[in-house]
């Protein structure tokens, strides 16, 4: 007997086209870690064990490729980082950052937030409508990374393409975000 | 009467929109507003006043009309909406108020939004100056915003026939129109008012996107946005409104603006009335006469206020057989309705005539728009040549331009447009690009100001200051008279200047008045302050997209879906949505509630408890940090090993509680109520970044990775054991508050033996993903056992028979961990904690303090409401009576087969035994005030 897992926005799986304003897809049961670390010899070296060098400059995300694939490290506080991998690794990934003495901590979040990629014409006036800060090129460049409001849920934001993003959002305001995508996208064509 | 001219005017004279005012039908054409629909088929009479109802008509063309307020009634009831701002489209049907309008009763159907907008330059208004600041920035690269609240760019230009460089000045304005939308990286909006400006370049704006389309406005655009603009640099180009004279029955209907009744005629190719007296301290009101005399208007009389008339001006006029009266004032008009006479006289004293007419166009001179510099905390300058407060400083990022400093020439105005456009942009780190021509004027109307005149001197009670409160000459002189010197006072006393409108014309009018009447210089007097909104904003608008599903996020967690399927009913708590209890058919709360606790004291029951607040701690200082934030010592916890833990505010009163789970040397794991989880959080960081930096601990919320599930009853044992093959579930093996990583149903989860009921109870953990699925593999696996899903209600029932406490309903910030007979979780020997130090103050220790106890009714079917008070005595002794506390929880009881309380008692602790009284409507109700443990004081139920 093994429980088939569920993601936050299964519900939604089949309603999250909202054409022509944009297209957002779950990517679900990501592998996601907390680190807290601000010796940057530890942060250095935590890089090293995952194939990644861990972003330096505020508000922005680093990608990298190691023992564990492709791995993103995105920069969250002066101290903090989540670490975002392929699904199922979370546990070897806790391991091998444990393996690296510092002074800091690990924790596997991977159910916390869910992740939604967002794409198409219209996704920065889409987000323009829930979030204050300036997404124009010139201001939120691809590799950009920033904690945020959407509408009324707090968020994680990375600028991930010209026109593609990849949010993540707490697992219980999941599906109010879904909502509120699919209201924002109405003016711009979708059918609610 | 039709005072449609046969041509001119920015309207669509093919096309024919039918409306109706007050009743009755109308006809106008797209381009009108409702009050220049109204002027062509010769209505002036639009409302009455609020208090005294006496006829009032449009004074104004734009928003700072003080008097035409009207409701919409269809296609969507709207109050309060200003005739003269709202367009005319096909089916209004509107009637004139007296004031006050009506809310829908019905949810409003159109949508709202709201939008984030990011600038270089923001540029407000799009009259001379705006238009050429905004390309000047435009063309240095910056990205730039222009807003205008009207349909069309062009500001004052829309309201006369002027000619710029030998073009008319709607060619111009289009050519500068097209080449800002036509550039990278400019956004223009129009029908938006900025309507608030705060610090850090943030500015509010309102935009009317499909509101003149009426009825065939699309349903799935919003119908007004609110723009929240972020912006470097901003220049106010806001224009000026021109101001009236105050004399005796200045409101009737009919008496208007003199270069709002050429804004009629130019914009809208309407005319005013049939015979129009003019009335004027300053040139540009012969403008208007000369126009409206050309278009057929009979003017038969200018009355200048000052003591001579200007020569060229003076001259066009007698060509025109316009009689010019100078040194001469209005002193009353006549009228049951619109105006029918006005009274001249010259100014100071002498023998009054009487001139027929329908129209009478006031200019008083002109106040520079500005409530937003104001806003933006710029400070005013009275301008004496003006009789108007100017901008009287420079800001560091806001710059005005145009006729909102004062100066009214065409030409110098869009001089500093460009050099405000151009400062702006550099000091946005841009560099302007050559210099934007500036246009010429071939306006005859020469640049100068004229009399300061605040009011011709006639009966005061009659003499409005504020049209639109009903407020008089004799109510400043009242307050003035009353010692009242300030104008934000007298502004209060008066209400000159809280309407719709803010005082847009009266505002400066009524300073005048008070400077005269105190005989101070109005140098000295300080403005009243100038705040949000500028224009009045529907809530519907600002609500925007927070409304109906998306009013406030609802959460959820993982196991959500199988509780609607179920037939849960909900609790709100934050933003969660807890399953509250299961009815079964026929069943209502209590007896879902009686059933859901039984099935769980008798056999098995479990709950969705994923919504608890859950924080990781790692480091090694991470116990010496929770040794400060509980009461209790948590340091010496053992790994495996669990505690429940009390944390209390600097004032040592209780804020949270939870449990503390230790997961290894430097690492725990701790719970917090639902509601405070983020609090907690927050607390925690407080400590940690500005007390107590030196330790060597990180917090990390994992409320929402976790999925946690407490199964609970003698039966959950069974359960557990059958779901968790690999895990030794015995007693000896698995003791009360300890821990345990297992497998249940096949996927990794961590049990913890904890209970908030007394019963046998396991807490089981596993991520959020694995919650709906674990969940349904207990509910197949107790099946044979009657497993009962119970929510908060029954939660709550089962805690309280133990006396377990709820943060927050049980305590208000005023109660200690003493008073809740946790002395027992109170460490003597820590040095400090937090808290620590209030418990040794005099009030925390006086033994009359508001205890917790159990009530038990003396009558056990009587159920007490929750918050009734407790007093001493049967019968109920003269006021004030002595209140000893009040009931915190109460609830029917299975387990006990009666009724029973929970409450604050004062003394309650030496009470136990005594007799007190509950005022229930009007009896009082005897209870026995008992210990707050009802059920298994012994605790033999723990271990199953």
């Amino acid at each position: 007997m093994t429980a088939d897992p569920t993601s936050p926005l299964a519900a939604w799986t089949d309603r999250l086209t909202f054409a022509p304003a944009l297209i957002a897809s779950e990517r679900p049961f990501l592998s996601q870690l907390t680190v807290r670390v601000s010796d940057p010899d530890a942060v250095a070296a935590l890089g090293s064990a995952l194939g990644v060098v861990f972003p330096s400059v505020p508000c922005t995300f680093t990608t990298g490729s190691g023992p564990f694939g492709a791995v993103e490290v995105l920069w969250l506080g002066p101290d903090e980082f989540l670490v975002v991998a392929a699904p199922d690794l979370q546990l070897p990934i806790e391991d091998a950052l444990r393996a690296v003495p510092f002074k800091g901590s690990v924790v596997d979040t991977s159910a916390q937030r869910t992740t939604l990629v967002l794409e198409g014409s219209h996704v920065r006036d889409v987000l323009a409508h829930g979030c204050s800060v300036d997404l124009h090129p010139s201001s939120a460049p691809v590799g950009t990374c920033v904690q945020t409001l959407l509408a009324r849920t707090g968020i994680i934001l990375q600028v991930t393409g010209p026109d593609r993003f990849t949010i993540l959002v707490r697992s219980s305001f999941a599906q109010y975000l879904a909502a509120w995508l699919s209201d924002a996208c109405v003016e711009y064509g979708a059918v609610p | 009467m039709n005072y449609r001219t046969p041509t001119g005017g920015a309207i669509d004279r093919n096309t024919v929109l039918r409306f109706t005012f007050n009743g009755q039908s109308y006809t106008g054409h797209p381009g009108d507003t409702l009050a220049s629909a109204l002027l062509a088929n010769g209505v002036h009479e639009v409302g009455s006043s609020v208090k005294l109802g006496r006829p009032r008509g449009i004074v104004a063309a734009g928003s700072e009309d003080p008097t035409s307020l009207v409701q919409i009634e269809a296609p969507f009831p709207e109050p309060m909406l200003l005739a003269t701002t709202v367009e005319l489209y096909d089916g209004l049907v509107a009637r004139g108020l007296a004031g006050q309008g009506r809310l829908a009763n019905e949810p409003d159907p159109a949508r709202y939004d709201a939008k984030h907008e990011h600038c270089d330059v923001l540029v407000v208004g799009a009259g001379p100056a705006g238009l050429v600041a905004a390309l000047t920035a435009a063309r240095s690269g910056a990205r730039v915003v222009l807003v205008d609240e009207q349909n069309q760019a062009g500001g004052a230009l829309l309201g006369v026939d002027e000619y710029l460089d030998d073009r008319p000045s709607a060619e111009w304005v289009a050519d500068v129109v097209a080449e800002l939308k036509s550039t990278p990286g400019v956004l223009v909006l129009e029908r938006t008012t900025a309507f608030g400006m705060y610090q850090d370049g943030f500015v509010l704006a309102l935009q009317k996107r499909t509101d003149h389309l009426g009825f065939a406005a699309p349903a799935s655009v919003a119908r007004q946005r609110v723009w929240r603009i972020r912006t470097r640099q901003t220049v106010l180009a806001t224009g000026a409104h021109e101001r009236p004279v105050v004399f005796a029955d200045n409101d009737r209907p009919g008496i208007m603006l003199a270069s709002s009744a050429r804004t009629f005629r130019h914009r809208y190719g309407v005319l005013p009335g049939s015979r129009a007296v003019v009335f004027t301290t300053n040139d540009s009101a012969y403008c208007a006469a000369i126009d409206l005399a050309e278009s057929g208007v009979d003017i038969p009389l200018i009355v200048d206020a000052r003591a001579s008339a200007p020569s060229r001006l003076a001259t066009e006029c007698a060509a025109r057989g316009i009689e010019v009266r100078a040194g001469h004032v209005v002193t009353g008009t006549e009228g049951s309705g619109r105006v029918t006479d006005v009274h001249v006289a010259p100014l100071g004293s002498g023998h009054a005539d009487t001139v027929v007419c329908d129209t009478l166009l006031v200019s008083g001179g002109w106040n520079p728009v500005v409530s937003l510099f104001s806003q933006a905390r710029g400070k005013l300058r009275y301008d004496s040549e003006l009789g108007a407060f100017v901008p009287g400083e420079e800001l560091e990022t806001v710059r005005v331009a145009g006729s909102a400093t004062g100066e009214l020439d065409l030409t110098a105005c869009a001089r500093q447009g460009r050099n405000a456009g151009a400062a702006a942009a550099i000091a946005a780190g841009f560099t302007p690009s050559g210099q934007v021509p500036l246009p010429t004027s071939d306006s005859r109307c020469t640049a100068r100001s004229g009399l300061v005149l605040w009011r011709v001197p006639g009966a005061e009670d009659s003499s409005f200051v504020d049209l639109q409160r009903d407020a008089t000459v004799s109510d400043v002189l009242r307050a003035t008279g009353a010692g009242l010197r300030s104008l934000e006072h007298i502004k209060r006393y008066t209400t000159i200047g809280t309407a719709h409108d803010q005082g847009k014309t009266s505002g400066m009018i009524a300073a005048g008045i008070v400077a005269e009447a105190l005989g101070v210089e109005l140098a000295d007097q300080r403005p009243t302050t100038f705040r949000p909104p500028y224009t009045s904003v529907s809530f519907a608008a600002l609500a925007g997209r927070d409304r109906g599903e998306l009013h406030d996020p609802v959460r959820v967690t993982a196991i959500h879906p199988w509780h609607v399927e179920h037939g849960a009913l909900f609790e709100d708590v934050g933003q969660w949505k807890r399953p509250w209890y299961y009815p079964q058919p026929g069943e209502d709360l209590h007896a879902a509630v009686l059933r859901e606790c039984q099935a769980t004291r008798e056999s098995v029951g479990m709950m969705d408890g994923s919504t608890l607040g859950k924080i990781d701690l790692q480091g090694s200082d991470a116990g010496k940090f929770l040794d400060m934030l509980y009461t209790n010592m948590m340091s010496t916890l053992k790994v495996g090993k669990i505690r429940y833990g009390v944390m209390c505010g600097v004032d040592g009163m209780v804020i949270d509680d939870g449990t503390v789970i230790r997961v290894g040397e430097e690492r725990y794991l701790v719970t917090t109520t639902t509601g405070n989880a983020a609090k907690i959080l927050d607390w925690m960081e407080e400590w940690l970044q500005t007390e107590w930096p030196h330790l060597d601990v990180h917090c990390t919320s994992v409320t929402e990775h976790w999925a946690t599930i407490p199964l609970v009853g003698p039966r959950s044992r069974d359960v557990l054991a059958a779901v968790a093959p690999s895990l030794d579930v015995s007693n000896e093996a698995f003791e009360f508050m300890t821990w345990h990583d297992t497998e249940v149903a096949g996927v990794p989860a961590r049990v913890c033996r904890i209970s908030f009921s007394g019963e046998l109870a396991y807490e089981i953990n596993v991520t959020a993903w694995h919650g709906l699925a674990v969940w349904e593999a207990l509910m197949a696996a107790g099946a044979v056992y009657g497993i009962t899903p119970y929510g908060t209600e029954t939660m709550h029932v089962l805690r309280a028979e133990k006396g377990y406490p709820i943060i927050g309903q049980e305590t208000d910030a005023t109660v200690t961990p003493q008073d809740l007979g946790m002395s027992w979780a109170v460490s003597k020997k820590k040095p400090d904690f937090i808290g620590k130090r209030s418990f040794a103050r005099a009030e925390n220790n006086r033994t009359d303090r508001k205890q917790l106890v159990g009530l038990l009714p003396v009558d056990p079917s009587v159920l007490l409401p929750e918050g009734s008070q407790i007093v001493e005595t049967d019968r109920l002794p003269e006021p004030p009576v002595r209140m000893l506390g009040h009931v915190t929880s109460s609830y029917p009881s299975a387990a006990l087969g009666r009724t029973f309380a929970l409450a604050l008692v004062r003394s309650g602790h030496e009470r136990i035994g005594e007799t007190l009284y509950v005022p229930v409507d009007d009896s009082l109700v005897p209870v026995t005030v008992t210990d707050s443990v009802l059920y298994d004081k012994e605790g033999a139920r723990r271990d199953g």
